[in-house]
Parts: structure tokens; C-alpha cells; sequence
């Protein structure tokens, strides 16, 4: 019973604290864009008017879904009823599964009790990921093929070619670091990452895998569909692309994958390059800093900083897209597939080449 | 535990590689056709076999099966019902389908079918233990394997440039 107790809390730590994060998100994407283009933003939903930033963050956070629920859903005649309904669904679901792998915190002793804070704790939990991944295009196929509609069809169809083609770089990046820690387990992954190299330098991703991480991170932003890579929605060209036929709350599944598949990439780039839940120099017993100095700590604050420490990263990386997003101008369709294609498949196979030598030249 | 979701995603399975067959409308034929290939993988986990539950949603549910929507979608053959296949062939197959229940039966009855009790040794099914069996027993194959879908490819590119040029 106990046990089952803890399983689900974990569940709901994963899921709550995705969902979380991307109802910041939301709330950073208005609000980080007015900043960087100089505006006010979203400022119609104030309660109280005399605070500063107008409790927008509270009053946004529920203003936008009160909004979106509350629009007729409309299908448009000749659409296929049954797959328009699916589509979105298609499209969340295999994005908030993947959190169940992702390891949020290291093992929390309460008592005689050792709970690994991670929802799922699977030996194969970087395939699971990519399994999931690639059954998230679905959705946008669907949608925009279901709908009836040109628009909607082109950006379902420049979706799947997007997503398929950068799996591949993706897929390759991930190789990489799979071969650097010698596990396809997202936690050991987390916890090679603790190690010192030269007893100063904390062991993480990016300090063996910088070329990784740029190539998953670009592809990454690819999966979520946004600007520079927002072809598959193609404001300027293809109206809205696959999800131009719908509104009310099924619109919402989709702007919310979108949201969602960004704190996925985040933290999938934070799990494998950036220690995951690992502070630096932070042991199990307390801070171990290198000039011998140490600051011993209970292990609840230690767990605790764990946490924060995940969550602080997975934030910072989302920021980051935003930023990108609203910062550099969108490409064209044709040069996003040669970007990936013949910059970053060629890079990334180059990386795994490299990687296995060393590997191999290094354990002999 | 099991067999409460064994059985029913069993049911799935079945209804949806009857809809794969039946269904007039391709779409719908191809995505049941996504759904067995998803519940397939369910059960290879079942049996303890992760790696290839992994590598099945990966490649067959979510790049090939994708690539047969993408041409379904392109030559959008509509809602279509295949002629009628003649008498002859579906006295085969029901045929063939019944010597195949009346097996799957009297071994089950036999007590042929189902291992009670037993238990896969630590790490079966793993990515170590599918690796090490690759690389070792089954080299040979695997590289052939390889090279064969290299022709394949190869072939491909040809066939392909050929008509551009």
C-alpha cells in the first residue's frame, strides 16, 4: 500500500511539475515578449490594478484557458469527426509521458525507506524517450490531414518531414552520450554527472559533449515547433498550418503540446548535460567545495537543493527558447531542411565517430 | 495482475488487427495498423523483452507506419470498398484460420502453452544481453542484415536519380 503511495506521488510530483513549468511558460512567453519588444503585454486581465505587473501572472495563468475553454468548438464541414476529436490528444499524450522517465531528484531516504525520486525507473529509459517522441508526430499528422482543409494538410505534411528528419539528429546526439556514460538509464546518467574531473571541474554532459548538446538542442526546438522552425504552423504563409481548422479547448491541447514539448527538451538537455538534479560540489552528506572546505547539511536540505536544482536548470533552458523564439527570424522551409540534413546529421555522425574513438582509445 | 491487463489490451489487439483488414477507409486501416504495432510492443514487455519493445515503437509505430501515412495522405485515395474476393480464397483462409485455432487449442489444452512460474534471469530482454548475443552469436547475421539494407538504400538513391535527371 505504502509502496503504491509513493509510486503515485511521484507520478504526480513528474506530471505536476511539467505542467507547472509550462503554465509559467505561458505566462514568460507573454510577458518575456512584451519585455523584449518593449511592451506592456498582456495586461487586460488585471484584479487588482495598482500592483506592479498587475498580478498578471495569477490572472494570465487563468484568463488564458477560462478563454479558450469557453470558445465554440467548431469543425469544419467535410473533416473527418472521429480523427479531428483524436488528433490532439495524439499529440499531448506522448509528450507528458515522457516526464515519467526523467529522474527529478536523487534517492530520498525517509526513515528505512529509500524512494528513487524518478515516477518510472527504467533501464531502457533513453529508447523509452525516443519512443515516445516519435509517436508525438501523430498528432499534427492527423490534425492537419483531418480537418479538410490545404493549410492544414501542408503543415501536417511539413511537420512530419521536420520531426522525422531531426529524429535523426537527435536519435544520433543521444547515441553519443550514451556512449560516453555506458547507460541507456536516464538516473545513472544523472549520477556519473557527480563526479569531479581534475577534482575541480564538475563532470557534466556538455564539458564532453559540447557538440551534442548544440545538435539536440536545435533539434529539440525543431520537435516544439516554433520560431525559427515554425513551418509546420507557418503564421505568415499557411495560416496557422495543422491546427488552423480548430479552436475551444482542442486548440489548447495543441498550444499546450507545444508549450509542453518545450520543458521536454529542457529537461532532457538539463538530464544529459547539465547533471540533472546534480549541484555542483554538493555530496550526499553536504557541500564538498574543492579547497577541502566543507559544509555539512541534513539530507532532507540536500534532497530538497536536489529538486531545486532540476527544476532552476529546466526553467533556465526554457527561458532560453523563448528567448531564441523571439529573437532571431524564422527560415524558410527549404533551409530548415538542409540545415538539417546537411549541417547537422553530417555533425552529428562526425560526433558519434569522434566519441566512439575516444571511448574506445581511452578505455582500451 | 497481469492477466488484468493482459487480456483486455489482448481483446485491443485482436479488434484492432480485424480493423487493420476490414476497414474501408485506408487513414483509419493505417492507424489501427499504428495501434497493434503499439500494443505488440506492450507485450514484448510482457515477455520481459524491453529493448525490442523499445526498437519496435521506434521504428514501426513511429517512422515507418508515419512515412505509410505520409503517401496515404499525398495520394488520398478516399473511403474505397476492395472488390470481393471470390469464394475460393476466403474458404482458404477461414480454412487455415480454423487448423490454426484448433492447434493454438489442443496445445493449450495439453498444457504446452504458458510457462507458470518462470522467471527470466537479471537483465534478460536488457540492452547488455540483446548486445552481447548481436555482437557474438549472431554476428554474421546482423552484419549481413546491415548490408542488405544498405543495397536496399543504395538501390533506393539510384532508382530515384534516375528519374530526376
Amino acid at each position: 500500500m505504502a509502496e503504491l503511495a509513493i509510486a503515485a506521488a511521484k507520478s504526480l510530483f513528474a506530471v505536476i511539475s511539467a505542467l507547472g513549468v509550462t503554465a509559467v511558460l505561458l505566462w514568460i512567453e507573454r510577458k518575456g515578449s512584451a519585455l523584449i519588444h518593449d511592451r506592456i503585454g498582456a495586461n487586460r486581465a488585471a484584479i487588482v490594478g495598482l500592483l506592479p505587473f498587475n498580478l498578471g501572472f495569477v490572472n494570465t495563468l487563468l484568463a488564458d484557458p477560462i478563454k479558450l475553454f469557453t470558445k465554440e468548438d467548431f469543425v469544419p464541414e467535410g473533416a473527418d469527426r472521429t480523427l479531428h476529436a483524436l488528433a490532439p490528444f495524439l499529440a499531448l499524450v506522448p509528450v507528458l509521458v515522457v516526464f515519467a522517465a526523467i529522474p527529478f531528484g536523487d534517492v530520498l531516504r525517509i526513515g528505512t525507506r529509500e524512494i528513487n525520486l524518478q515516477a518510472a525507473s527504467l533501464d531502457i529509459g533513453l529508447l523509452y524517450i525516443l519512443a515516445m517522441v516519435s509517436l508525438s508526430v501523430y498528432g499534427i499528422v492527423l490534425g492537419g490531414w483531418a480537418s479538410n482543409n490545404r493549410w492544414a494538410l501542408l503543415g501536417g505534411i511539413r511537420g512530419s518531414a521536420l520531426m522525422i528528419s531531426y529524429e535523426l539528429a537527435m536519435g544520433l546526439a543521444i547515441v553519443a552520450v550514451v556512449m560516453t556514460y555506458g547507460t541507456l538509464d536516464l538516473q545513472a546518467i544523472c549520477r556519473a554527472q557527480g563526479e569531479l574531473l581534475f577534482g575541480v571541474i564538475p563532470s557534466w554532459g556538455v564539458v564532453y559533449q559540447p557538440l551534442g548538446f548544440l545538435i539536440l538542442l536545435i533539434a529539440g526546438m525543431v520537435e516544439s515547433k516554433r520560431v525559427p522552425f515554425d513551418q509546420p504552423e507557418g503564421e505568415s504563409e499557411i495560416v496557422a498550418g495543422y491546427f488552423t481548422e480548430y479552436s475551444g479547448s482542442k486548440q489548447a491541447a495543441f498550444m499546450f503540446t507545444d508549450f509542453a514539448e518545450i520543458v521536454v527538451v529542457s529537461a532532457l538537455v538539463t538530464t544529459l548535460f547539465f547533471g540533472g538534479w546534480q549541484v555542483p560540489y554538493l555530496h550526499v552528506s553536504g557541500f564538498v567545495l574543492p579547497g577541502g572546505l566543507t559544509l555539512a547539511l541534513p539530507h532532507l536540505v540536500v534532497a530538497a537543493l536536489q529538486v531545486a536544482s532540476y527544476l532552476v536548470k529546466v526553467l533556465f533552458f526554457c527561458s532560453l527558447q523563448i528567448l531564441v523564439r523571439w529573437t532571431l527570424p524564422r527560415y524558410r522551409y527549404d533551409q530548415v531542411m538542409a540545415l538539417g540534413w546537411k549541417r547537422l546529421l553530417p555533425l552529428a555522425l562526425i560526433n558519434v565517430v569522434a566519441t566512439a574513438l575516444v571511448v574506445v582509445g581511452w578505455g582500451g | 495482475m497481469a492477466a488484468v491487463v493482459f487480456f483486455p489490451l489482448a481483446a485491443l489487439l485482436v479488434i484492432l488487427a480485424l480493423t487493420v483488414v476490414l476497414h474501408p477507409d485506408p487513414v483509419k486501416s493505417a492507424l489501427a495498423l499504428v495501434g497493434t504495432l503499439f500494443l505488440l510492443a506492450v507485450f514484448f514487455v510482457f515477455l520481459s523483452a524491453e529493448v525490442v519493445a523499445a526498437l519496435q515503437v521506434i521504428v514501426y509505430a513511429g517512422a515507418i507506419m508515419v512515412l505509410f501515412l505520409f503517401v496515404i495522405m499525398l495520394l488520398n485515395p478516399g473511403a474505397e470498398r476492395s472488390e470481393r474476393r471470390g469464394p475460393v480464397a476466403g474458404t482458404v483462409v477461414g480454412g487455415l484460420a480454423l487448423v490454426l485455432a484448433w492447434q493454438t487449442g489442443w496445445l493449450a489444452a495439453g498444457g504446452k502453452i504458458g510457462a507458470e512460474g518462470l522467471r527470466p534471469e537479471r537483465g534478460y530482454g536488457g540492452v547488455f544481453a540483446l548486445a552481447r548475443s548481436l555482437f557474438t552469436d549472431f554476428l554474421l547475421p546482423f552484419e549481413l542484415t546491415s548490408v542488405l539494407l544498405l543495397v536496399a538504400i543504395v538501390g533506393a538513391v539510384v532508382l530515384a536519380k534516375r528519374r530526376l535527371s
